[in-house]
């Protein structure tokens, strides 16, 4: 059972990841982003790290594309 | 082992990414994308099967997962973090001073 | 380079560190094995000075001097984010608080969540020793709660509720202060950042010696260095484009 979560989480981690990274459009990213942050968190739960999985919610699915998305409306996107 | 492969992919996704971006904000995305991988990779040389969460009672017989690979990882993205918005301001910098956030672009101008 | 010529070099590139990857995996200790040195070293120990929650107890007890460099690099990072998006003696002319419109329900959810999200940021941060948190989750709860605000739509009230300086201060004062009970381990105990206040009961609030110490300091230090962060960077899109 444990082992079927793990690669499903496995799995969501690995086609966001990509999806994160074949996404042109920058501003888009943030929220790309936002959700391969958000499948992170599910698989260190799965991994049985609760502390690291708190601390990627809060840093990669709230600061960070905050940050990108401050970042695109000063400099622009594509 | 699927565990380290997907670390492994996290990390070479992300570089090439960051090769073929366009737009800087991207480079900066890609690179944590390839630092995710880090974290996959550690908290799986700490994972045992059927072991519980690091957090334990005064005479725990339960095993429990390495929690130094995971304090590693905490460390790693609040470091993550930091730098990317310190990424993002250089960023901010480059775009005030060329007019360009295109890393091609820059190039042309020697800037 | 034109883009192709350097995706190909840089297939060909992840291909091999692909092949040395996978055979460093392979010899690498079998996923979900047994063998776990550091565990089997960092229980006990924790368990000795009344921490359950072993990454804290890692983070804040057995490798605190890891978290020190890790500190500095935050503040370091901090710093030059400062320094990099000041905004010049031209563009402060330029700075301009616009206000759009939010939705009425927006800003009441806003303002709701915004007690809730920082006591729970403040419970994260003191609780961090017995449950799953500590001084980084819990310090980047606080400032993205504070940043409710600006969700609310409220710019100004982030601003007047927003100590900037406060923020710079804390944060330096935090970063000092863990300094200063690493030396007081020195003197107490003999050595940098031992753990030398009572370790009191197994379980309970006021517990696990310097552990709540040094992750509430963690706590602050990074919620004021977001804060402060987060400020420029909404500060950056507050100034008006120069007319072409």
């Amino acid at each position: 059972m444990t082992t079927i979560v793990l690669l499903v989480a496995l799995a969501f981690v690995a086609v966001a990841g990509f999806a994160v990274v074949a996404t042109p459009d920058p501003r888009r990213q943030a929220i790309t982003l936002s959700l391969f942050s958000l499948c992170l968190a599910l698989l260190f739960v799965a991994l049985q790290a609760p502390d690291v999985a708190l601390s990627e919610l809060a840093v990669g699915s709230a600061v960070v594309p905050l940050l990108v998305l401050l970042t695109i409306r000063k400099v622009g996107g594509r | 082992m699927a565990c380290y492969g997907v670390a492994g992919w996290l990390l070479l996704i992300g570089a090439i990414g960051i090769v073929r971006s366009r737009h800087l904000v991207h480079t900066v995305v890609s690179l944590s994308v390839a630092q995710a991988g880090t974290y996959v990779l550690l908290l799986g040389i700490g994972y045992q099967d059927r072991a519980g969460a690091p957090i334990v009672v005064q005479d725990q017989r339960r095993p429990v997962v390495d929690p130094m690979v995971q304090a590693m990882t905490l460390t790693d993205i609040v470091v993550s973090a930091t730098i990317t918005a310190l990424l993002l301001g250089l960023t901010i910098q480059i775009s005030k001073r060329h007019g360009t956030v295109d890393p091609d672009e820059l190039r042309a101008l020697r800037g | 380079m034109t883009l192709r010529a350097r995706t190909w070099l840089c297939a060909a590139g992840a291909l091999g560190v692909a092949v040395l990857l996978v055979t460093a995996f392979l010899r690498m200790p079998e996923f979900g094995g047994t063998l776990h040195l550091y565990r089997d070293l960092a229980l006990p120990a924790a368990i000795a000075r009344a921490t359950p929650n072993l990454v804290s107890s890692v983070n804040f007890d057995l490798r605190a001097l890891d978290t020190l460099g890790e500190e500095t690099i935050v503040a370091a990072a901090v710093v030059g984010t400062l320094s990099l998006l000041q905004p010049s003696p031209a563009e402060r002319e330029r700075i301009e608080p616009q206000r759009g419109y939010v939705m009425p329900v927006v800003k009441l959810a806003g303002y709701l969540m915004l007690p809730v999200t920082l006591l729970l940021g403040i419970d994260v941060v003191v609780h961090g020793h017995l449950t799953p948190g500590g001084g980084f989750q819990g310090g980047v709860v606080l400032a993205t709660g504070w940043h409710l605000l600006y969700i609310s739509g409220s710019y100004p009230a982030l601003k007047r509720l927003r100590p900037i300086d406060w923020c710079e201060y804390a944060e330096a004062a935090a970063t000092g202060l863990y300094v200063v009970a690493g030396l007081a381990g020195l003197v107490i105990g003999g050595a940098f950042l031992a753990n030398v206040l009572p370790k009191g009961e197994f379980g309970s609030l006021l517990s696990a010696g310097t552990v709540p110490v040094l992750s509430v300091l963690i706590g602050i230090e990074v919620a004021a260095g977001l804060v402060v962060l987060l400020a420029r960077f909404l500060g950056q899109g507050l100034i008006r484009e120069e007319d072409p």
